[in-house]
């Protein structure tokens, strides 16, 4: 029906995300009535996610004529973005930026270049910015999933992790359930991602490299390639989080910092 | 002469990140001789539980000083301190599985696994015989809490601090725990200090009693100065 409304590209995206934003707030409003307040949120989301998209359609519809390496400072930028928005899911952790920024560089910033290097992204800036960027954005999912899953075990498990402490438990093995628990929880959806391929779901990569000219075969193995890639850089990032997490929630006396 | 078993001297906590700083607890300082049980009582919000925190360091002084047995506790590792003072809190607090391994949580951190005998023998002294086995999920309150003493009794503390550790039992419960905590402290001979709202119980399980309000030391005595029924 769009279509017969709106004869040019632009006006005719613009229509289609105006319809999608509207039903998504009358979701939200609904929600609302439930209990969850999310009118404010997901309205802010909607715009501010409709914003940022398209300005990096321009950014890129410029970028795509350069040379390979501007996609490394846009792909820096990415990363120094998805730590700020880690740290919103756990600012009661002390120095989330930096934990977030090292943690995504671990995983996210070390896939991408070890696949650039091997050969599996190639190292032109049109594969580097769409294939970084989904990486960088999956790990950031399963990295603030992580986060936000471990301080609420944090908050709900105070009285074991002390009481452990009191026996003589060292911080580290202390938390170290609560950690394994988050650990489990935050790499659920990109498990299940990879479980249901094909069958629940034909991810947008694939779709797009279907219809670019690519064989249904090659473009199926890369989408599984990419979100192989996904899972080892989210795995990386809070394997290594595993590591920086209990510095940062106890004192040098091992003292647990936040307390349910 | 000996040093005192637990001297607490000049402790001072104020919480953190508050502005105007506000001192939870202020100058308690007191001495205990080994086998001597210390009740400490006040109104809620008067820092009981702070100042047991900070003997076992699970809470900094921002001041002040535990020494147990003449030794300033300040260099010590915390994990070291904390095998020598032992606690129990209000509620049991126990780990996922049986209560065996819950009793070896404290022996297996600092590479002493007990032998079953060992576990049994705690057990018994707890009045839980043959429980060993048993999965944590299906024990009743008062004996959850009975484990819980039996897992701080396994590290063979010299100090134990109790933080209310009847208060979440139900009138039954409470009067086989407190005449057990009795038990064990006397049997082993251990120094104790002993959180609790409760006069009656400080009058029967106290050689002295510390009255706290504020954050600070109202009075310090035998429970037959400070406790006239």
């Amino acid at each position: 029906m769009l279509r017969l409304l709106f004869h040019t590209e632009l006006s005719l995206g613009l229509a289609q995300a105006t319809v999608v934003a509207v039903t998504a707030t009358l979701v939200a409003i609904l929600a609302s009535r439930r209990g969850a307040h999310l009118q404010r949120e997901i309205p802010l989301a909607l715009l501010r996610g409709l914003v940022q998209i398209l300005l990096i359609g321009f950014v890129l519809a410029v970028l795509l004529r350069g040379p390979w390496w501007t996609a490394i400072p846009l792909l820096a930028g990415m990363v120094l973005m998805a730590a700020s928005i880690v740290r919103t899911r756990a600012r009661a952790i002390p120095e989330t930026y930096t934990l977030s920024l090292i943690c995504l560089a671990a995983g996210a910033g070390v896939v991408i270049t070890l696949m650039t290097l091997i050969g599996i992204i190639a190292p032109e800036i049109k594969m580097l910015v769409p294939v970084g960027s989904m990486v960088i954005a999956q790990n950031m999912n399963i990295q603030s999933l992580f986060l936000n899953r471990f301080l609420g075990e944090l908050r709900s498990h105070t009285g074991e992790i002390e009481s452990a402490l009191a026996l003589g438990a060292s911080a580290d093995t202390a938390v170290a359930p609560y950690l394994r628990s988050a650990f489990h929880a935050s790499l659920i959806p990109a498990t299940d991602n990879l479980r249901s391929l094909g069958i629940v779901w034909i991810p947008g990569i694939m779709a797009g490299m279907v219809l670019s000219g690519s064989s249904p075969v090659y473009a199926a193995l890369y989408q599984f390639v990419v979100l192989g890639m996904i899972f080892t850089a989210g795995g990386i990032s809070c394997l290594t989080a595993t590591y920086l997490v209990p510095r940062r929630v106890f004192t040098r006396n091992q003292q647990l910092r936040i307390r349910g | 002469m000996t040093a005192p078993a637990l001297e607490c001297d000049h402790l001072t906590r104020i919480a953190p990140g508050e502005i105007p700083a506000r001192p939870l607890v202020q100058n308690v300082q007191f001495q205990l001789e080994r086998g001597q049980v210390l009740a400490i009582l006040g109104p809620s919000g008067a820092g009981k539980t702070t100042l047991l925190r900070m003997l076992n360091r699970l809470d900094e002084p921002t001041s002040g000083t535990v020494r147990l047995n003449g030794q300033d506790y300040r260099p010590m590792p915390p994990q070291e301190l904390r095998r020598h003072v032992g606690m129990g809190m209000q509620r049991a607090y126990l780990f996922p599985g049986n209560v065996a391994s819950n009793i070896q949580y404290g022996p297996t951190q600092c590479g002493a696994p007990l032998e079953a005998a060992q576990i049994e023998a705690l057990l018994e002294q707890v009045g839980l015989p043959d429980y060993a086995s048993r999965d944590v999920r299906t024990l009743s309150g008062g004996e959850s809490q009975r484990v819980a003493i039996a897992r701080a009794l396994a590290n063979n503390p010299e100090v134990l601090l109790l933080d209310e550790p009847t208060s979440a039992l139900d009138d039954v419960a409470k009067q086989s725990i407190e005449r057990l905590l009795s038990s064990v402290v006397h049997a082993r001979h251990l120094t104790c200090v002993w959180v609790t709202h409760d006069h009656a119980q400080a009058r029967r399980v106290a050689d002295r009693v510390l009255l706290l309000e504020a954050g600070q030391t109202i009075a310090l005595g035998s429970p037959e100065e400070l406790l006239r029924a």
